[in-house]
């Protein structure tokens, strides 16, 4: 029994911040997914794409223009988003009157593509990008080190989540929004603008999936895989929480992260599928997720 | 919806032409292009097809079907290699380890309705690659290699290309007339009814989820039955067979053959697994012109090839 509990201070936190960072991404990767799920019910497969796409954009900017991270974070989920809205407007807005699944099926076949055409251009070994000078190093906590860059993308990824969360739960746009979501002909009889509305919600999901990229680049090298894998964990993150709720979305994120971060200290061999053996019993116990409402 | 015309029993006499063509043209393949090629082409009708029995008759999408395909692989390549079953035991091995796994995360993801089984059925499958990769018995990264091919029922050698594609025809050419039977059985005629209205059904005294469980379970073995015989074919089970973009192609080759319809996915695995083999020199670029089929397709071309033909032919095929 000591042997088991024999684990250093230092394992222990040192994997649960990786954890914690984890589930910095499923959080907001899958609070992007819910915001766009709310108001279009399509399931967003070319996130994980998107997340890539903002890692590139971050590091084509560094690299062919010379623009650096701060101005990148900012930069890179404007261009994500852009380009999100046009593939909104250009395919995704003719399907809404069809079955939800033909959404789904449509971004993942532009998650094929943006996939493939970033493999051909730039391989699949990964583009290096530096931690900004301003976040290099790190503080000796005393029981730990902790990088200051890791511990920037805890806090940045939190300060966005409930920007996000108090944006759609407190504020008027929000408001229209969460009205929309509940009934869109009776919104738009209203006199407010249900499609555009629609369209910069899209944009906005997939910028915070473009955000949530840039704040990888530094961490994971930049490469044309890096959203696939993780976005069916995030898939499977949604199922666990249900996405009828985007502070839920946000709770589950950062806390199946810290159940990954545990596992791997407690039982490694199991840490790559603990989230989708929570989900097994979540679908056992409560179908229709921790936060979701019954359908 | 109304049909009038008096239900004929047994098979349409186009769908039985269609079927002894299709017979005799693939009895002449092997002598005419690569042996191998075709029965990869036949063991992937077979996935499409199976695929389709869940997706265009049950109306549900599954996202994770490379499961019950790598996984009915790695289960027959284990078979014959290591205990040293004889070909068509290892294949029914596979196919009945497919048929419980399918059972095992069908009871779980039919408690989900439409995007949301799809994501579960994803998630599950990437379970089963994270297992693929690290468990013992499938080898890893290199998976099972120099499966042997043994001899049919321990008397015929499947040595020779042209008699293990006879074995390989049999196999995937029963599966699909199997697939018929079942799409066109009264059990298949309620999978209709749930897909079409599914609250319906539950009020006509359906069980719904039983309906649902068992298709799922019949489409995972099929699946099983698919990869299962592909082993056998490739000497080989490897993570390909179970990584999530195996589980896109199927589902790609059935929304471009037609969903719904019987020769559609066979069409489209057709086309899909030759354009993979001749554009292989491209590399990524098969990965670009799969997803731009998917984005077409899904905009434009929702019926695929067989359902546009059916419709000319006012005729269902």
């Amino acid at each position: 029994m000591f042997e088991l509990l024999n684990i250093s201070p230092q394992v222990l936190m040192g994997q649960l911040l990786l954890g914690l960072i984890n589930g910095s991404f499923y959080a907001v990767l899958s609070l992007g997914l819910a915001v766009i799920f709310g108001l279009l019910n399509i399931i967003n497969f070319s996130h994980g794409a998107q997340y890539m796409m903002g890692a590139f954009v971050a590091w084509m900017l560094l690299t062919y223009v010379g623009i650096g991270y701060w101005p990148s974070l900012i930069l890179a989920p404007l261009i994500v988003g852009a380009v999100g809205i046009v593939l909104e407007r250009l395919a995704l807005s003719r399907l809404y009157h069809l079955d939800h699944l033909y959404g789904l099926l449509l971004t993942f076949g532009v998650a094929l593509i943006m996939q493939g055409l970033f493999r051909n251009y730039y391989g699949i070994s990964g583009q290096p990008y530096n931690i900004p000078d301003a976040l290099s190093g790190g503080q000796n906590l005393g029981f730990m080190f902790l990088p200051n860059y890791r511990a920037w993308v805890v806090v940045a990824s939190i300060v966005v989540c409930f920007g996000t969360w108090f944006m759609i739960e407190r504020t008027r746009l929000g408001a229209y929004l969460r009205a929309a979501t509940e009934n869109p002909v009776l919104v738009g009889a209203f006199g407010i603008n249900v499609p555009r509305m629609i369209m910069l919600t899209y944009g906005f999901g997939v910028a915070l999936a473009g955000f949530a990229g840039v704040l990888a680049a530094p961490i994971y090298s930049v490469n044309p895989n890096m959203g696939a894998d993780l976005i069916i964990v995030v898939f499977a993150v949604v199922v666990i929480g249900g996405m009828g709720s985007i502070l839920g979305a946000i709770v589950t994120g950062y806390g199946l992260g810290l159940i990954e971060g545990l596992t791997r200290v407690f039982y490694p061999e199991a840490s790559s599928v603990v989230i989708f053996v929570i989900m097994a019993i979540v679908l056992m116990i409560k179908p229709e997720g921790l936060f979701g409402r019954t359908s | 919806m109304a049909d009038t015309k008096p239900k004929t029993v047994g098979m349409p006499m186009l769908h039985k032409v269609i079927f002894a063509v299709m017979l005799a043209l693939l009895c002449v393949l092997p002598f005419v292009i690569y042996p191998v090629f075709a029965m990869k082409v036949m063991c992937f009708a077979l996935f499409a097809a199976a695929f389709n029995l869940l997706l265009g008759f049950g109306g549900l999408l599954s996202f994770g079907h490379a499961a019950y395909f790598g996984g009915a692989s790695y289960v027959a390549a284990h078979a014959a290699k290591v205990w040293g079953l004889t070909p068509e035991l290892a294949i029914l091995t596979g196919t009945l380890a497919a048929a419980v796994l399918g059972f095992l995360i069908g009871s779980l993801a039919i408690r989900r309705q439409g995007i949301y089984f799809a994501m579960v059925t994803l998630a599950f499958a990437q379970m089963v690659y994270f297992f693929a990769l690290q468990a013992e018995f499938t080898g890893g990264e290199d998976g099972i290699q120099g499966v042997p091919r043994g001899d049919f029922l321990g008397l015929i050698s499947l040595q020779d290309n042209t008699a293990l594609y006879f074995f390989v025809l049999a196999v995937t050419f029963g599966g699909i007339l199997m697939l018929y039977r079942i799409v066109h059985s009264p059990f298949g005629q309620v999978l209709k009814a749930i897909r079409e209205n599914e609250p319906r059904a539950i009020s006509l005294g359906y069980q719904v989820n039983r309906y649902k469980l068992m298709v799922f379970t019949l489409s995972a073995a099929f699946a099983g039955l698919a990869g299962a015989t592909k082993s056998q074919v490739f000497q080989l089970a490897s993570l390909t067979d179970v990584h999530w973009s195996m589980s896109g192609e199927v589902v790609l080759m059935t929304l471009l053959g037609g969903m719904g319809t019987i020769f559609g996915p066979l069409v489209g695995a057709a086309v899909i697994v030759s354009l993979q083999n001749y554009l292989a020199t491209f590399g990524a670029w098969v990965t670009i012109i799969q997803g731009v089929i998917f984005v077409l397709g899904v905009l434009l071309f929702r019926k695929g090839i067989v359902g546009v033909i059916a419709g000319w032919l006012r005729r269902p095929l």
